[in-house]
């Protein structure tokens, strides 16, 4: 028995299980009825399996083009975000960590910003500046990465903070450098396996949040998963709740995934 | 678990040959606080030293200065005549041992101790074997597979001694490796590491802000204040002779007593006494007596007793003079003052440092 439970801080199994079945109940419900509705045959009622089994067709692939088209785009997207939060923050929260710790509120600071400001907005501030990216990149959908590399900055900072906080980076660099492990090789052996947990994170909420974003792309005239949803909701709404159906269930299996994964290799081995 | 295995047979290359090291001239401020205010030392080769002070004296900054996590603002560092003061810490051939527990998490213990040979391209094989030698030197042959979670605070720092150990460095800097532990373990681990050193030959500064720890180690003791060494020498230099009143007063206890200076002669109590260090224009001082130099007798300075602690060997017992000054005495065991008591007490007439007191 815990210290907490001792004190009755914790609560009990009855409390446990209302909080857990009102919480799952609000996540479940809706999810519920998407499944239940895409099995829908119609106004007529009744159910069928046509729907589903539409997409494994041999029209499918041209009826719902925009829609592979879409997964791809958002795919590279995603690729592409991660790329930039593990390529460009990453390496910039570890060196202000161990080298500018005066600066670790700033990089806060300038990370959480993008979560106060809502999309509409950056959007208007983004239209100029993406005029700017076409002369420079093409109209190609990944150049959407730019900006999503900015709004998954609060979560991808959270995740790889608290990781780090967590870690004591300095005395395990200054061990390895003292051993004769230059730079690269004190992040590659010692460093980013033990902030493995947080990297996945950061990785895999970018992921997320890349295959629900729509405002950004809906604005900016891109096609990604989700405008292309709504696009295919108008002609046919069970083809598009099928699709957020499995978007939700790769971002469940990708967070599993973390639970996986992340685990430290000396509490798996116990 | 104090082991007794052949060390030589670990590391062979160094045993005997420790580098020499010299800090000449090293400075370092951060912003306007100057931390090492023109440090010089120089040790011998196989020689341990202690770096000795209260916390922010610069004795910390003086080991990192030394294995290159912190880069001087001036002055020449040597490693076997060798100016390594632009030399990068992973270049310099240095063992380390942290005050934190520092051993990677994500690895065993043995996997910890190869890190260093893996870093010097060791082949697997044999690096298995150097790495699991030198765990048996630490007495944790049987520990390899841990990981530092498994392990106990003093494991860890045990396993951290052969992980600096087993790449046969020119060096070994020991930065308060003991101060998170409990007392018995520190006294055993302290003990230890004196002994593999010993063997190993491997030059040693040991950094510490316990006094105990430093006498019972170091060949010789740097007692460092506002970052400048007041005075370097052996244990019993250092206790005996003390050279400054801040060595006196930070190594070992000392009674301040009103005295005055009569033709070179401390003169308190009505005993006269050998002036320590530089002499001194008579007139009143402060003179600093050890308290084994004080004796309880039957006839001398009347006092009375305040309080008497035993403490195993020996029984320090604080009495009260007259103008109400308070005056520590060591002394045997057998004798038992009690509180209350009207005793006397005598000057064994050791000699003292003392320094000019106002009138």
């Amino acid at each position: 028995m815990s210290a907490a439970s001792r004190l009755g801080t914790e609560p009990n199994r009855v409390t446990r299980a209302v909080i857990l079945g009102v919480v799952g109940g609000i996540f479940a419900i809706p999810i519920i009825a998407m499944i239940q509705f895409t099995f829908r045959d119609g106004l007529a009622g009744g159910y069928t399996v046509t729907h589903w089994t539409g997409l494994i067709g041999e029209d499918a692939a041209r009826t719902y083009r925009i829609l592979f088209q879409a997964i791809g785009n958002s795919v590279v997207l995603a690729i592409v975000t991660v790329a930039i939060v593990l390529l460009i923050l990453l390496p910039t929260m570890i060196l202000v960590h161990l080298q500018f710790p005066k600066l670790k509120r700033v990089l806060e600071f300038i990370c959480i910003v993008p979560i106060t400001v809502p999309a509409i907005v950056l959007v208007v501030g983004l239209a100029p500046v993406y005029a700017i990216v076409v002369r420079l990149f093409g109209s190609g959908a990944w150049t959407l990465a730019f900006a999503y590399g900015i709004t998954v900055l609060p979560y991808a900072y959270r995740a790889i903070q608290s990781n780090l906080d967590a870690v004591p980076v300095v005395i395990l660099s200054e061990a390895a450098r003292s051993l004769g492990a230059n730079w690269p090789t004190v992040l590659r052996l010692v460093l980013l396996p033990n902030l493995r947990r947080g990297v996945l994170a950061a990785a895999f909420i970018a992921v997320a949040v890349v295959l629900g974003e729509f405002t950004i792309a809906s604005i900016l005239n891109r096609t990604n998963l989700q405008t292309a949803l709504l696009q295919v909701s108008q002609s046919d709404p069970y083809v598009a709740a099928i699709f957020a159906l499995l978007a939700l269930a790769l971002v469940f299996g990708l967070l599993l995934l973390i639970g996986r994964l992340g685990a430290p290799r000396n509490r798996r081995t116990e | 678990m104090t082991s007794s295995i052949p060390i030589a047979s670990v590391i062979p290359a160094s045993a005997g040959e420790g580098a020499t090291v010299e800090l000449l001239g090293v400075v370092k401020s951060y912003g306007a606080h100057r931390a090492l205010s023109s440090i010089d030392l120089a040790i011998r080769p196989g020689e341990f030293v202690a770096l000795l002070g209260p916390s922010g004296c610069g004795k910390t900054t003086a080991l990192r200065a030394l294995s290159g996590l912190e880069l001087v603002d001036g002055g020449r560092i040597l490693i076997d005549g060798r100016d390594v003061a632009s030399v990068p810490t992973n270049k310099r051939d240095i063992g380390m041992v942290f005050q934190s527990y520092s051993l990677f998490p994500h690895m065993t213990a043995i996997e910890n101790v190869e890190f260093g040979l893996r870093m010097r391209r060791v082949a697997a094989g044999e690096r298995r074997d150097r790495a699991a030698e030198a765990l048996n030197m630490v007495g944790l042959a049987s520990f390899a597979e841990r990981f530092a979670h498994q392990l106990s605070g003093g494991q860890q720092q045990r396993v951290a001694l052969a992980r600096a150990l087993v790449t046969r460095p020119r060096v070994l800097l020991l930065d308060e490796p003991l101060s998170a532990l409990d007392a018995k373990v520190r006294v055993q681990l302290r003990d230890e590491i004196r002994r593999i050193q010993t063997e190993l030959g491997i030059t040693t500064v040991f950094v510490t802000h316990d006094q105990e720890e430093a006498l019972a180690v170091a060949d010789r003791v740097a007692v460092m204040r506002d970052g400048v060494i007041e005075q370097i020498g052996t244990p019993e230099e250092l206790y005996a002779t003390p050279s400054t009143p801040f060595v006196a007063d930070f190594v070992g206890l000392s009674n301040r007593m009103p005295a005055e200076l009569v033709g070179g002669k401390v003169v308190a109590h009505g005993l006269s006494m050998d002036l320590l260090g530089d002499p001194l224009p008579d007139g009143p001082v402060t003179a600093w007596v050890r308290p084994e130099d004080v004796a309880i007798a039957s006839d001398g300075v009347p006092a009375r007793v305040v309080s008497s602690s035993f403490l195993g060997s020996l029984r320090r017992t604080q009495v009260a003079l007259a103008d109400g000054s308070l005056v520590s005495i060591q002394h045997d065991v057998d004798v038992r003052p009690q509180p209350g008591e009207r005793t006397f007490l005598r000057l064994k007439g050791a000699p003292v440092i003392a320094v000019p007191r106002a009138h």
